[in-house]
């Protein structure tokens, strides 16, 4: 019996839903906001460029984009085989995958700020 | 004496795609699991957010403006109201996963838990304060 | 004069008749202080003898009697009657273990985990005699005392939707008893048992769904052991990786 390579994606999965519980709430209001035409200051061109410019928001903005999809690829998972998918490693791959392309999308789109 | 044995175990097959119907607890728990979709979902759409940025000025406008599209305000309510239940819920386990002990006792759960919560509210407010939302006008 | 009359429906299956289980009606009057288990007693001894099922201690310290009642894995000598709501009240043996005879389920699977978790004191080097016995504190005891509360009801086995979707499943009490022997202080076996806890079909088919800790009968909370051995196997094998982990013996 060996043993389980799953504390890596679990501990990506317990990191993500820690700071998508912590922060996303807030965030989603601001989104919300900015959708009904009352967007908050900081969320203009020159503000964000500023923010995103440094490497603390730059942290900030990857971790949170990221560890939010290896949360949810891993809970979807989980989730697609109590519905009654058995192809885990399908979900998985497909799952983990759409999570390391958007990881690595948002390091790219940040580099490039 | 018994020539054949009399054990026929007989096996109850679990619906497979039905099952968390049933009880109220499996149905929760299975809305907790895919409000993971939503998580994912917003993700996404941060991460198009940042695509925009990096694009320029006229792609984060374009960006912005769609955010007030009617499918984009519906479903932030929609996700608004998933990430606050997956808040509430992820808070409400943290003792199970982090019992504190001290001494002999332990440290009652609702402590660990309001903790979380005054936490979640001071990191909220932070952000909503950096974002300029307590700005008058 | 009896408390008032209630009606059962019990799922019958007798292996050497039957080709599936069949619900039997029984109606029978009843005391206001009585369990299920007094129901299921007074059934067998007046009205039916062929009803099969498991109890013993009656005072939910054996284990001995978990069955579905009302569709929730619940002991019978610990369900009392006047709790349950009006209306005829639905038995069935433990889910998701197979049948053996009427509400006797077949628990091989489940001695045979309980079993590979290794549940006793492992130690590196036994102890000599004239060092004397392992003391420990109340602190020490209070670490792993919950845990030692299992009474093998397998309630939490019959409530657990991964041990339904997944047979292979170490389930709940057994890893719970693993997490017992882990925070004991005399024990250094941790590492012995990784191998089984750790494995895929261990901790790692949990999906925190926590219906194991709702029905435990005995408030053990086998969900909270199984996320806090999650936490340690997670931190144990990013140390491994890291090359900063234990020599392995």
């Amino acid at each position: 019996m060996a043993r389980s390579n799953k504390p890596l994606v679990w501990s990506l999965f317990a990191a993500g839903g820690t700071v998508a519980a912590f922060v996303l709430p807030a965030l989603v209001l601001i989104t919300l906001m900015a959708g009904y035409g009352h967007a908050p200051e900081a969320l203009n061109y020159e503000t964000m460029r500023a923010f995103a410019g440094g490497w603390l928001g730059k942290l900030v903005v990857f971790g949170v984009i990221s560890l939010c999809l290896w949360h949810a690829a891993h809970r979807l998972r989980t989730a697609l085989h109590g519905l009654g998918l058995r192809a885990d490693r399908a979900v998985a791959v497909a799952g983990y995958g759409i999570a390391a392309i958007g990881t690595l999308l948002s390091v790219y789109y940040l580099l490039r700020i | 004496m018994i020539e054949k044995s009399l054990i026929k175990p007989f096996v109850r097959e679990v619906p497979r795609t039905t099952w968390y119907l049933t009880r109220r607890r499996d149905r929760v728990h299975m809305a907790q699991e895919l409000s993971s979709v939503f998580i994912g979902g917003y993700a996404l759409l941060l991460l198009w957010g940042v695509k925009a940025l990096a694009a320029g000025p006229e792609a984060y406008q374009a960006f912005l403006t769609s955010l007030g599209s009617p499918l984009s305000l519906g479903l932030h309510w929609l996700v608004l109201t998933v990430t606050l239940f997956h808040t509430v819920s992820w808070f409400g386990v943290t003792p199970k996963a982090m019992p504190v002990q001290i001494g002999e006792e332990f440290l009652p759960g609702g402590i660990i838990v309001g903790g979380h919560y005054v936490i979640w509210i001071a990191i909220s407010l932070f952000i909503l304060f950096v974002a300029g939302v307590f700005n008058g006008g | 004069m009896s408390y008032k009359t209630i009606e059962l429906a019990i799922l019958r299956y007798r292996p050497e008749t039957d080709q599936a289980p069949w619900f039997q009606d029984y109606r029978i009057p009843c005391e206001e202080d009585w369990v299920v288990l007094d129901a299921i007693n007074y059934i067998k001894d007046h009205l039916d003898s062929t009803l099969s099922y498991r109890w013993s201690c009656h005072m939910a310290v054996c284990g001995s009697c978990g069955m579905m009642i009302d569709g929730e894995p619940r002991l019978s000598c610990k369900t009392f009657l006047r709790d349950l709501p009006e209306g005829k009240i639905r038995i069935e043996p433990l889910a998701n273990f197979p049948i053996e005879r009427d509400l006797v389920v077949v628990l091989d699977d489940f001695m045979e985990k309980l079993q590979r978790v290794k549940p006793y004191i492992i130690r590196k080097e036994a102890r000599a005699l004239d060092q004397g016995e392992h003391l420990q504190t109340p602190a020490q005891l209070a670490r792993f005392m919950q845990y030692t509360h299992c009474i093998n009801c397998c309630c939490c086995y019959a409530a657990c939707p991964q041990y339904a979707l997944i047979p292979e499943f170490l389930g709940p009490a057994a890893l719970a008893l693993a997490h017992r022997y882990n925070l004991d202080s005399r024990d250094q076996g941790r590492e012995d048992r990784e191998e089984v806890v750790a494995s895929n079909i261990g901790i790692w088919d949990c999906a925190f769904a926590d219906a194991c800790s709702v029905v435990c009968p005995k408030h053990v909370d086998p969900a909270g052991a199984i996320q806090q051995m999650k936490i340690g196997s997670t931190i144990g094998w990013y140390l491994d990786h890291l090359g900063l982990g234990r020599k392995k013996t």
